[in-house]
């Protein structure tokens, strides 16, 4: 077997140097001053996509490798950390799913940080933002390939400090900063599940290599239940990443980070994380039914929930965001839904894969809408009529908004069209629920489309846009002819070996209801919203609005929740160290012994005569008990 | 006659004893307290060599001629305190010299 990890040392050294490089170099932005005006404003852009183009030509030499059959496992590279009976090593996992992966990683990051030139020109910190975006992609990296569970757990924890500082990249804005914690506070409670998911197995096997697990749980069986145990609460991590249903909170207020960040960090890779984790562990999540049941369910309401949500959003980077959301329960239904003696993960890493690009699509060229309107309006209602004014980003999103809602041909129609075939074989209700959400798919996506692109122009910058520059189009069309084709490259082959499951197609009822769901979807929108709408339909509506408007109430209901749950948890800890700990125990101590040498101090008299009368009445007592 | 037995001899060894610890604890003068202490050595002298007598061996005896020795060297040790305190303080009343604080 030729050496492949070499290769993958290289994959990870290139956007981690590129990070190192930058923040060292251009931390002043004065370096690179000498060589020109292009280069002192672009020189961190340069260096981080020159690296990641290393990278990306490595990790496809690594991806050659796997279609080659070079398959490593459970090769020890280096012993990392050994505490009595725990043992972790580094060891790279490369195999056909981490070779997907990593593809997709590295080709979506280097169309996004082309893009990023264009995005962040006129930003004064554009070193800084480079640099994190390149450890981000390391630290992604880093999860798609490792071998071990802790090893995974320490990049799924270094991609989530990455997210918050690019989340929070514009600090200064309050909201920004707020985000970002939100999004590291509501991940550290999936992660506290997924550490202790991996500590129970641990405890179980004694091991925390993937393949040794795998091995040891084939070898000795264990209960049922605590398997269960293990894989949901492992399964906690990806709901945290993942932002899935009741974890999802963070991903919208994401949104205030820069739209790169939001295309490949909160669209893209990062929060299909969660869902490519599940996937690394499907040995444990195929063996437990009850498990692989409410890992189904969770990405079902979540996928339900989230298209109802964003059928309301009027900011147009939250409806993607909202739509992110329901893919990504998409995807997690299809985890629970996996037929292990069949398709295994496929058609949920195939809906990852397009949704990658198609997604990324569809945030750059909201992100291409939102330079054209100088960084200053979001809201869809005060757009309009932009597909004359920016015709190559208007057909973008057209093409994204097809994509992603499944129209035939497109890449969004075969990986959904597996899930929900899977659905159908699998489970009756979510195959209902499924379907539904198509249809509101295309709804809200048309709508957006719609309000945002066709019509009159309505608000003064939108009157103003123009065409952006060709750095920001020509990721958007590289992504763009990437989800029209996404579904021909054969990725279900490539995860399936077997001919005969890949080639296997959903009944025709199944694509004949997706169609039909889109159709509906697509009609309602146009019958609200295409004939020069300036206000929403549904405001009709009151109360359906409101409630959708404001998200199911999720956040004020948290709110409550923190403010109650932990107000009256913050009341008895305050009270037990007020008065129990240091009332009772220290300053009780400290009393008694104040007390105790009070009384004590009254015998110290200096007199020697008393001193005498002490030591006799102590001999003579100490006579008595002697003599009784 | 009544003949003498070695209750007697303890009786009179306790009485001293008890009158030299009346002495140490009440006497303010230095110097009595110090002869009170000498008596309260010989009450416990004049017991063992009383049992001495009564066992018939000689155990006792040796102790008392250590605790004469030690007795010895230890007024030597104590008039000398005594004379050093009367330089410093010019006085050997003991309640007179506290000088702790209560």
């Amino acid at each position: 077997m030729e050496d492949v990890s070499g290769l993958l040392w290289r994959v990870l050294a290139g956007p981690l140097s590129a990070a190192v490089v930058i923040w060292l170099l251009c931390h002043k932005s004065k370096f690179y001053a000498d060589f020109g005006p292009v280069m002192e404003r672009q020189a961190a852009a340069f260096i981080a996509i020159g690296f990641l183009a290393g990278s990306t030509m490595f990790a496809y030499w690594a991806f050659g490798a796997v279609r080659d059959g070079a398959v490593m496992e459970n090769r020890s590279l280096y012993e990392f950390l050994s505490a009595g009976d725990l043992m972790v090593e580094i060891n790279w996992s490369l195999d056909r799913l981490s070779g997907l992966m990593m593809m997709v990683v590295c080709g979506v990051s280097l169309c996004i940080m082309v893009y990023s030139i264009g995005y962040m020109e006129e930003d004064p910190g554009v070193n800084r933002f480079f640099a994190k975006l390149s450890f981000f992609v390391f630290s992604m990296l880093g999860v798609v390939l490792s071998g071990n569970f802790l090893m995974m757990f320490i990049f799924w924890e270094l991609v989530g400090v990455s997210s918050y500082l690019l989340i929070g990249y514009w600090y200064e804005r309050p909201s920004a900063a707020d985000a970002g914690k939100k999004a590291f506070i509501v991940n550290r409670l999936g992660d506290f599940g997924f550490l202790l998911g991996i500590l129970i197995l641990w405890g179980i096997t004694g091991e925390v290599d993937f393949v040794r697990v795998k091995n040891n749980l084939a070898a000795h069986p264990i209960d049922p239940n605590l398997l269960a145990v293990a894989t949901v609460l492992i399964f906690c991590g990806a709901v945290g990443k993942s932002a899935q249903f009741p974890l999802h909170v963070w991903l919208p207020d994401a949104m205030e980070g820069p739209t790169p960040v939001s295309a490949l960090i909160h669209a893209a890779t990062m929060v299909a994380a969660g869902v490519y984790m599940l996937c690394r562990v499907s040995f444990l999540v195929f063996g437990s039914p009850v498990a692989m049941e409410i890992i189904a369910w969770t990405g079902g309401i979540t996928a339900l929930m989230a298209a109802l949500i964003a059928t309301q959003q009027n900011d147009i980077k939250r409806i993607l965001a909202y739509s992110t959301l329901s893919q990504l329960g998409y995807m997690v239904m299809a985890v629970g839904l996996s037929n292990p003696a069949g398709s295994g993960y496929m058609p949920a890493m195939f809906h990852l894969s397009t949704h990658a690009f198609f997604k990324a699509l569809l945030f750059l060229s909201a992100g291409s809408v939102i330079i054209a309107l100088h960084h200053s309006e979001q809201d869809i209602w005060n757009m309009g009529g932009l597909l004359k004014k920016l015709p190559v980003t208007g057909a973008c999103f057209a093409v994204g908004t097809l994509a992603l809602c499944g129209f035939p041909f497109m890449s969004g129609f075969y990986s959904k069209e597996a899930i929900l075939g899977l659905a159908h074989e699998r489970n009756p209700q979510l195959y209902l629920l499924a379907t539904v959400t198509a249809g509101l798919t295309a709804f809200y996506m048309f709508r957006c489309f719609f309000v945002a692109f066709l019509g009159k122009t309505r608000g003064e910058h939108a009157e103003k846009a123009k065409e952006s520059h060709w750095v920001v189009l020509a990721p958007l069309v590289v992504l763009a002819v990437a989800s029209i084709c996404g579904g021909w490259f054969g990725i279900p082959e490539w995860l399936v070996e077997n001919k005969a499951i890949s080639a296997e197609h959903a009944p025709k009822s199944v694509m004949l209801a997706a169609l039909a769901a889109f159709a509906i979807g697509a009609g309602a929108a146009a019958f609200l919203y295409a004939r020069g709408a300036t206000t929403d339909a549904l405001n009709k509506l009151p109360v359906l609005s409101w409630v959708l408007r404001n998200k199911f109430f999720f956040d004020e209901i948290y709110m409550v929740l923190v403010k109650v749950g932990q107000g009256t948890l913050a009341w008895l800890c305050g009270f037990v160290d007020r008065w129990i700990i240091a009332g009772l125990a220290v300053r009780g101590l400290a009393a008694t012994t104040r007390g105790a040498g009070q009384v004590l101090r009254l015998f110290q008299t200096g007199n020697v005569q008393t001193y005498a009368l002490w030591f006799a009445a102590g001999a003579t007592i100490i006579l008595y008990c002697l003599v009784r | 006659m009544i003949p003498v037995t070695l209750e007697h001899y303890l009786i009179v060894s306790g009485l001293l004893f008890s009158l030299g610890l009346a002495g140490v604890m009440t006497r303010r003068n230095a110097l009595v307290v110090f002869m009170s202490l000498e008596l309260m050595l010989n009450a416990s002298n004049l017991a063992l060599v009383a049992f001495s007598r009564f066992n018939g061996n000689l155990h006792g005896q040796v102790f008392v001629f250590f605790i004469i020795t030690v007795a010895a060297a230890e007024v030597a040790v104590g008039l000398a305190i005594i004379v050093a305190l009367f330089r410093r303080r010019q006085t050997v009343q003991v309640d007179e010299i506290t000088s702790m604080r209560l």
